[in-house]
């Protein structure tokens, strides 16, 4: 799909480039076969890893503890900081992940309105980030939501409207812009085109697909869609129950599935 | 300690070991600036919105000694400021006072005297909702932790949402304060004039939530400052006319509805600090109207 990051993702790992995000034996369980298990995976600066399998299966129970907002029973988040350097997420301070969660990375919620601050414009909701982290120009900071607005295809005209006024696919792209202005790195994706009409959910994902890759973005995106997979992911995760099942680069995993779930579940997405 | 002085009161209404916890609290409060100490609010017998917060910490810090001040929209004689006065004349049988100058304890809800204070005065204000960041997150644990962390970046949104809204930082009361840059801080529903003279005031300032049960304090000479832009900074109200009974030009004016034709003066809100002038010979240009009445 993408040569020049399926080198990248193929090869990184006997070369001489560190991951960005590293997980090692990571148990997270609500009740036996609810929550997630036995995770270990690296990721790589500019990769985009899906993580698929049916509802249920803990994917988004997983995403919750890489990103910082759910702690996980036994087991480490390693993370390659620009501010802090190496660190290992749940050993070290909450403000320090905080911290993270305003800056370095984004995470986009399937609910809008977990993600948004709907009792304020659209320009704040852009500008809250950059407040965070200190600025404090009135109009630079409205100049940046302009300029993001734009970027993810919503009129500027609307900068003073609240996120309420908006359609469900508008309200995830301002979710978008609100992470991206700060210029994360690594971005968090829960199920971002679900409960999406398919045409928007189209015109989302392709606008997703560009920004990712115009700003060379790391992303882990969890979604039960095997085509929002295929579409932007690099690699796949395969879970079920709980475990992972299957692992590989997404072509490989969804044309020559090699687990009997993950066949099945390619070959119940193909009588769609 | 302290003789009752209504019959089945105790001194200040309150009982003394329910005295010692509010000002365990206040202590907590004044050794951290602008931090919300908890506290197990009491029953005071005037209902919630009347001031029962600031009321606490005034019972809970009165002494025998102390002259009582107490002011609402700058006024001694509204009803609100006459019941307290008259609380705390009851049941403490201490010596209240309408003039800045010779209160030790001023509770005030509204605003803060135009005669600066001294640092033999306390100033105790009563505050409807003691947490700044409300508006924005409603969770406690949430803002808790945005206090614990200084993440105050969600504060400046709602300043942003004013210049977007109106083009200028409209908020007028209430207005965001940082105290000894460390703790956002609510300074209760005074007019952003009296901001600055929050900042560095040699009196110690008491707050008290009585329905939120929470007090906080900034010490005597703390610095507080007002939120802004850089690009729109903090300014207090001005006005174009001068106090019509005083002259003054330099203090909170409120606009009165002089007769039935709907003419207007400005005048003092402070109504000491007015009637001192005046008694100093100061004299305004009052209207037409007036001056025939008289
Ligand atoms: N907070 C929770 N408390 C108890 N059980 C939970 C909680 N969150 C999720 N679960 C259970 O854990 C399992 C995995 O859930 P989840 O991670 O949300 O799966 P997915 O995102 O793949 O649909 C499910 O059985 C779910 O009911
Ligand atoms: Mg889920
Ligand atoms: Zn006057």
């Amino acid at each position: 799909m993408n040569n020049a990051v399926e080198l990248l993702t193929s090869t990184s790992e006997w070369q001489d480039i560190a991951p960005l995000l590293s997980v090692r034996e990571l148990n997270k369980f609500y009740a036996p076969g609810k929550g997630c298990g036995d995770i270990n995976f690296d990721l790589y600066p500019g990769e985009v890893l899906g993580i698929v399998g049916e509802s249920g299966s803990g994917k988004s129970t997983l995403l919750s503890c890489l990103s910082a907002r759910l702690t996980p029973d036994s087991g480490q988040v390693l993370y390659n900081s620009e501010q802090f350097g190496e660190m290992d997420l749940y050993a070290g301070e909450e403000s320090q992940r905080r911290v993270l969660m305003r800056s370095e990375w984004g995470i986009v919620h399937q609910h809008a309105r977990d993600g948004l601050r709907m009792n304020v414009s659209a320009g704040a909701n852009i500008g809250e980030r950059l407040m965070a982290v200190g600025e404090r120009h009135y109009g630079d900071i409205r100049a940046k939501a302009e300029e993001w607005l734009t970027a993810v295809e919503i009129d500027t005209g609307r900068i003073d409207d609240r996120p309420s006024q908006f359609s469900g696919g508008m309200q995830q792209r301002l979710q978008i812009a609100r992470n991206l202005v700060t210029h994360p790195k690594l971005i968090f994706m829960d199920e971002p085109t679900g409960g999406l009409d398919v045409s928007v959910q189209a015109k989302l994902l392709d606008l997703l697909r560009n920004l990712v890759s115009r700003l060379g973005l790391s992303v882990i995106i969890v979604t039960h869609d095997l085509a929002v997979a295929r579409l932007l992911a690099h690699r796949l995760i395969v879970m079920r129950r709980g475990a992972v099942v299957e692992t590989g680069l997404t072509d490989q995993v969804l044309d020559d599935p090699q687990h009997p779930y993950t066949q099945l579940l390619v070959s119940s997405i193909l009588q769609n | 300690m302290s003789a009752a002085t209504a019959i089945g009161y105790n001194f200040a209404y309150l009982d003394e070991q329910s005295k010692r916890m509010i000002r365990r609290a206040i202590l907590k409060g004044v050794a951290i600036p602008g931090y919300q100490v908890p506290f197990g609010g009491r029953e005071m017998p005037l209902p919630h919105g009347w001031g029962t917060g600031g009321m606490q910490v005034t019972a809970s810090v009165i002494g025998e000694a102390d002259k009582l001040k107490v002011i609402d929209q700058g006024a001694d004689d509204t009803t609100n400021a006459v019941s307290i006065r008259r609380f705390f004349a009851h049941t403490a049988g201490v010596e209240t006072t309408e003039l800045t100058a010779e209160a030790t304890l001023i509770q005030t809800r509204h605003r803060i005297p135009e005669r600066p204070l001294q640092a033999d005065q306390i100033l105790i204000y009563q505050v409807p909702i003691p947490e700044p960041l409300r508006f924005i997150e409603p969770r406690e644990s949430e803002t808790r932790k945005m206090h614990a962390l200084s993440e105050y970046g969600a504060m400046q949104v709602k300043l942003y949402e004013d210049v977007a809204r109106f083009g200028h930082i409209a908020t007028s009361y209430d207005y965001p304060v940082m105290v000894n840059n460390r703790y956002m801080m609510d300074p209760s529903p005074i007019p952003k004039f009296d901001n600055p003279k929050m900042s560095m005031m040699p009196a110690l300032q008491l707050f008290g939530a009585g329905f939120e049960k929470r007090i906080y304090a900034v010490p005597p000479f703390t610095q507080v400052e007002s939120l802004d832009f850089d690009d729109h900074p903090f300014e207090v109200q001005s006005w174009e006319d001068a106090c019509s009974i005083c002259g003054s030009d330099h203090s909170f004016l409120d606009e009165v509805i002089i007769d039935d034709n709907g003419s207007k003066m400005f005048v003092c809100s402070d109504t000491d600090y007015c009637r001192e002038r005046v008694t100093e010979g100061f004299v305004g240009e009052a209207p037409a109207q007036l001056e025939t009445e008289q």
